[in-house]
Formats: C-alpha cells, structure tokens, sequence
C-alpha cells in the first residue's frame, strides 16, 4: 500500500457543533489511493509539545480532496482546531488496510451489511457508506445522548437506513447501539441474514459487536483505536492482541475481524 | 573566487567507513522497509536494525507507548522475529539498499546467547557491524550488564574474540558514570560506544490512577532527554578514544551538530523517526551547509570541537 508525507493545503475548517470540526484538505494523492477505513497522521505544529502526529480517519473523498471529522479533546486537537483555510499540514497516509469489502455486489441483498458506529466512530464509516451505497447498508448511530449523535443526515444522503440509539432515551432507542443491534437482528428478518457488520467506535463497544456477530454467525470487521507513536509500523507500539500473535493497528489494522482478536 | 570543495562527511567507526555520519537509531525504524516510501534510504549513512534475540519475542503487554512532554515512553520489550525469521525475511531487503547494516543483537536470559547470535552474524557479508544492545530497560530484568562495569568488560571481550567485524555497545544513561562502563567496553575491545539508550521513566493517568504503559515503567525518548544525552555523550567524549555514536532527543540540524561538538563522531536519529520520516536525511543536508558555512572541510573535525562559554 502506498503512503506518502506531504504538506495538504487546508481548503475548509467548519465547526458544525461544539467541538466537531470538519476539515477538507487537499491532498492528491492521497485521496487517489485512500481507501475506506484508511487514516491520515498528522503533525498538528512544529513545536516538541504535542511531540507525536495524531491518527485522524479519512472520512470523505472527492477528487483530490480529503475530508477529515474530528472532535476537540485535547492538546493536539485543539491546535488542529485553530488552523485556518489556506494554512498547510504535515500529513503522512493514507495509513493502514481498510475496510473488506469486495465481495459485495450489486445483486447482494439490500440491508445485508449492517454499520455501527459510536460516538466518532462514524467518521470512517460515512466512507465505507459511501463505497457501498448500491447496497443500502443499514445504520446503527449510538451515543450518550442526543447531541452526540453524528452524520445521520450524512448517511441518510447515501441512501442508507438510520437507526438511533442514545444511553438516555432523548432518541431513537433507548439503551446501548449495541443492545440495538441485538434487537435488530432478533427481529429483523432481513437483518438476521446480514452478511457483513463493520464497526467503529469505543472498545467495549467493539468487543460486544464481535460477540454478538459471533453469536449470530456474521462476519465482522472492527476499526480499532490504539495510542500510535509512528502510525506506519515501524515502533511496534500500537500493538492489539489476535490469535496469531500480537498485531499493530496502524499497519495490520485499523481493520481486523472479529473472529482475530483475542480481546 | 575558488569554489569551495564539498566537505567531507564521511567518518570511520572502526573498520567500517561511513559515507556520512548520520544512522537511524535502533528500534525506530524496524528493518526500513517501513519506511521506503517515505524517503531515499539509500542516502542513510547506515542502518540500525531493530534489536534482535534468537529467539522471537511477543514484546511486553500493551498498552507499549504514551506521550510525554516533548517526548515519550515505551515498553515494546524487544519484540522481534527472532534471528532465523531476521535472515530470512528482513535482511534481503536492507541487502539491496547497499548502505551499511548495522545489527543490533541482545540477550534474554543469558549473556552466553550474544556469542550464539555473533557466531551467526558474523558469516553474513551484508552485517556491517553488530551492535551489543546491552542497555534495553524493557527486559524487565533487576540490572542489566550495562549497569556494571566488571560485566560489560567480560561479555565485550568474550564477544571480540568471536568476530572481526566492527563491534559497537551500545550503552545505558541509567548508571551512576557512563564514562566508567564506556571505558570498561573499549579496555574490552569495542570499536565504538553508541549512547544514550532511553532512560528510565514513568507516567501517570490520574483519572483511572493507572500507570499509562503496560509494564508501568518504560523508555524515555524525545528532545525531553536531550540534554541529558549530551552531557553523557561529553564526558564520555573526555574519558576515552574510540568513536561515540551520539543519540537521544535529536530532531533536526541543530540538536545533531550538539551531538557532534561534544564529543560525537556520528549521530543516531530515534524518536524523530517517527514524527520526520525524513529527519536523518534532512540532518545530512544540514551538515554540509554547516561544513561549509565554518569552511570545515570534513566533519570527523567538528568532534569534540567544543570552546569555553
Ligand atoms: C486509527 C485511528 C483513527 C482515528 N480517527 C479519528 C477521527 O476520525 N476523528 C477523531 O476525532 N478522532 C480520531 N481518532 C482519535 C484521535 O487520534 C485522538 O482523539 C487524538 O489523538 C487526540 O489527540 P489530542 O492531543 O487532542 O488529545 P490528548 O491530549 O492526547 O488526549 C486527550 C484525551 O483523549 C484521549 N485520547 C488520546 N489519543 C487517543 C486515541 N488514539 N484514542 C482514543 N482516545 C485518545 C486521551 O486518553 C485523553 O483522555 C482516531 C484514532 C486512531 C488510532
Ligand atoms: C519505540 C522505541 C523502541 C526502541 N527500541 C530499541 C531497541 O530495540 N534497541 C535499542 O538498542 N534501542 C531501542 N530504542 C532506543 C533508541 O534506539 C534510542 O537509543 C533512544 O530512543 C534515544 O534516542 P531518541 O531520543 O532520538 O529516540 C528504542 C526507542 C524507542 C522510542
Ligand atoms: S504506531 Fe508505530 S507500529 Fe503502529
């Protein structure tokens, strides 16, 4: 897989609520060679303090672009925050496998992939939505609550059907997304054929996900969150355990099935 | 007026002649094909791997890495293919870069094992030098060799007799005197002595009251270890004569040529690595300008080249 360092030119900063920014950048050959569920590092200033780049998912392609979601919560994101239209980043990518999903076609059935997401886990899942759309994958969105449910509209444009949960009940179900996963696939006739369920977001959620997959005899393929020091496989740092051994996220993942991981 | 000739950056560690002076520290750069992409490895004045055992390690338990101010710490634990899987699978690819290779070994259990694995590099054309990693604070061991100056002697000079090829040890800053275990390594035969390793630290998240990194203590590396490096780096500079390969903390031109004014023959690039791909090479380019800017004409007399303030 092809990676490449360069200084991306910042062609928009939105922030579309508190702390959630949207940032396009112009990058050519990255976005020529991302693939969904691929990241971006990014060395946010120059100075020693943040020291290391942060991993940001792509969450977009067009043309020479990448657009990339992410939330405020700490030092480094901040900084990012302040950058304004027209400034450069350092960036290096795209980074990592992606998501697997060739064998989708368009014959597949309609609703037989199934993507959950959580809190920003949405971010690289908007692009997977995106490569799949002809097959109308069916949405799981979970969040504490109601305002921190993202990108439904987004998924929505792709002609994917949405289903909230929030922990307390201001939308949609009420519990956890995975609690409603559960519930999709016992009473979902359609769902409970699934094919593929792809996930993104906070550990504990990804290991229910693989359980309940597991139980109901789908694939998955989770996009997992580590602290990466190089984000291209060189410092052996980001290491998750698998039944082969242990693994680095940056470069082995961010993707990796269920059915791999130890946990 | 006469153009000035281009300054001579090579440098001599041992038998082993350097096209310039300017390595990738061990373990933050794997065996660089990681890194292919990125950058011209060829332009690298050598090549470090990462350390290798003779058997595979799995490495200590995640979480291995954590960020600290202006630097960071690791627990990898010396995960690695073991040295059958290096041969087999890495070392073909450093082969074709044609730039020196310089293998970094250590033991787990018992020092005999470095003779195993120096008997092993020691047939193989493509090993420029070995480097004795007697310095890894992720062992999880109570001491390591390095920590004492009796048995650095011994296990250098058993080493020595064992090869011919350039011989670097590589060494601890967490020691009461590195210049004392340093000399013990070149009375013993080293070629070169490689410091500082990373110094021991630790960091705390207080919202879970949990240690950050797995093993709980780890590696210090960054610019946070900088100045520490090169005081280390200077008095060891004062107290023997065999070259010193100089890291910790360098980023870029400036903190390199530190390195070198104290003491250093050549540099090691780490933690940069992963933040500037390209630091080592754009370090490179630094030196000529600097050479020439101070119209020195080879880089082997900026060592040591250190004034009063
Ligand atoms: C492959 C990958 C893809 C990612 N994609 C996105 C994305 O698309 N959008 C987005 O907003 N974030 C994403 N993240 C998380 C993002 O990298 C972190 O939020 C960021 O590094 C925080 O940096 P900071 O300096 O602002 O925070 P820090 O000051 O470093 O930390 C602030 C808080 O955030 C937590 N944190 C820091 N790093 C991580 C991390 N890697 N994972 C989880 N929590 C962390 C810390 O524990 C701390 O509580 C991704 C992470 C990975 C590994
Ligand atoms: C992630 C990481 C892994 C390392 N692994 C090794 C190793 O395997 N062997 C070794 O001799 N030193 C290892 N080191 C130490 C470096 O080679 C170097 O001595 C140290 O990091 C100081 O330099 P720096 O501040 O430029 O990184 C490692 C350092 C880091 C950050
Ligand atoms: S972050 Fe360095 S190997 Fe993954």
């Amino acid at each position: 897989m092809k990676n490449f360092q360069l200084k991306a030119k910042i062609l928009s900063q939105t922030e579309i609520k508190d702390n959630y920014w949207y940032c396009e950048l112009s990058a050519p050959q990255v976005a020529k060679n991302a693939l969904s569920g691929q990241f971006i590092n990014i060395r946010v200033s120059d100075n020693l303090d943040p020291l290391l780049r942060r991993p940001i998912s792509i969450h977009r392609v067009s043309g020479a672009k990448i657009k990339i979601f992410y939330e405020v919560v700490g030092k480094a994101t901040e900084i990012l925050a302040q950058k304004k239209k027209g400034e450069y980043l350092d960036i290096i990518g795209p980074l990592g496998n992606g998501f697997e999903y060739s064998r989708i076609t368009k014959k597949s059935y309609k609703r037989k992939n199934i993507l959950v997401a959580g809190g920003m886990g949405v971010a690289p899942l908007v692009f997977l939505a995106e490569k799949i759309k002809f097959n109308k994958p069916l949405v799981l969105i979970g969040a504490r609550e109601k305002e921190q449910i993202l990108c439904s509209q987004e998924f929505k444009a792709l002609g994917c059907k949405v289903i909230i949960a929030t922990d307390d009940g201001s939308l949609g179900f009420k519990g956890k997304v995975t609690e409603l996963l559960k519930e999709v696939l016992s009473l979902n006739q359609q769902a409970s054929k699934a094919e593929n369920i792809y996930a993104c977001g906070p550990q504990p959620m990804l290991k229910a996900v693989a359980q309940i997959s597991c139980a109901n005899n789908i694939a998955s393929q989770l996009s997992l969150e580590r602290h990466m020091a190089c984000g291209f496989g060189a410092c052996l740092g980001c290491v998750v355990a698998t039944k082969s051994g242990y693994k680095r996220v940056c470069k082995d993942g961010p993707v990796f099935s269920g059915k791999e991981l130890t946990w | 007026m006469v153009k000035q000739a281009k300054p001579n950056l090579s440098v001599n560690i041992g038998n082993l002649v350097l096209h310039n002076p300017v390595m990738v520290a061990s373990g933050t750069f794997g065996y660089a094909e990681e890194f292919k992409e990125l950058m011209d490895l060829k332009k690298l004045g050598a090549i470090v791997t990462k350390t290798i055992t003779i058997k595979p390690r799995p490495g200590n338990l995640p979480p291995r890495t954590c960020e600290t101010p202006a630097g960071m710490l690791n627990s990898i634990g010396l995960e690695n293919p073991g040295i059958g899987r290096f041969i087999k699978e890495k070392l073909p690819f450093l082969k074709k870069l044609g730039i020196p290779v310089i293998v970094s070994i250590a033991a787990e259990d018992n020092p005999e094992e470095f003779s195993v694995l120096v008997r092993q590099l020691d047939k193989i054309n493509t090993v420029s030098a070995i480097e004795l990693n007697i310095s890894c604070p992720n062992l999880q061991k109570d001491r390591l060799i390095s920590q004492d100056a009796k048995e650095t002697f011994a296990l250098v000079g058993a080493i020595r007799k064992l090869t011919k090829k350039c011989l670097i040890t590589k060494l601890s800053p967490n020691v009461t005197s590195v210049p004392e275990i340093a000399l013990a390594a070149q009375e013993a035969g080293s070629d070169a002595i490689a410091l500082i390793n990373t110094l021991t630290g630790m960091s705390i998240d207080v919202h879970k009251r949990a240690p950050k990194i797995g093993s709980w203590v780890g590696g210090l590396s960054g610019p946070a270890i900088r100045p520490v490096a090169v005081r280390m780096v200077w008095e060891v500079y004062n107290k023997i004569n065999i070259p010193i390969i100089g890291m910790g903390g360098i980023m870029d031109i400036e903190s390199a040529l530190e390195f070198f004014i104290a003491g250093a023959t050549a540099v090691g690039v780490g933690t940069a690595n992963f933040i500037n791909p390209r630091a080592s090479l754009e370090i490179i380019s630094g030196l000529e300008k600097y050479c020439h800017k101070n119209k020195i004409n080879s880089i082997k007399k900026l060592t040591g080249l250190l004034l009063r303030c």
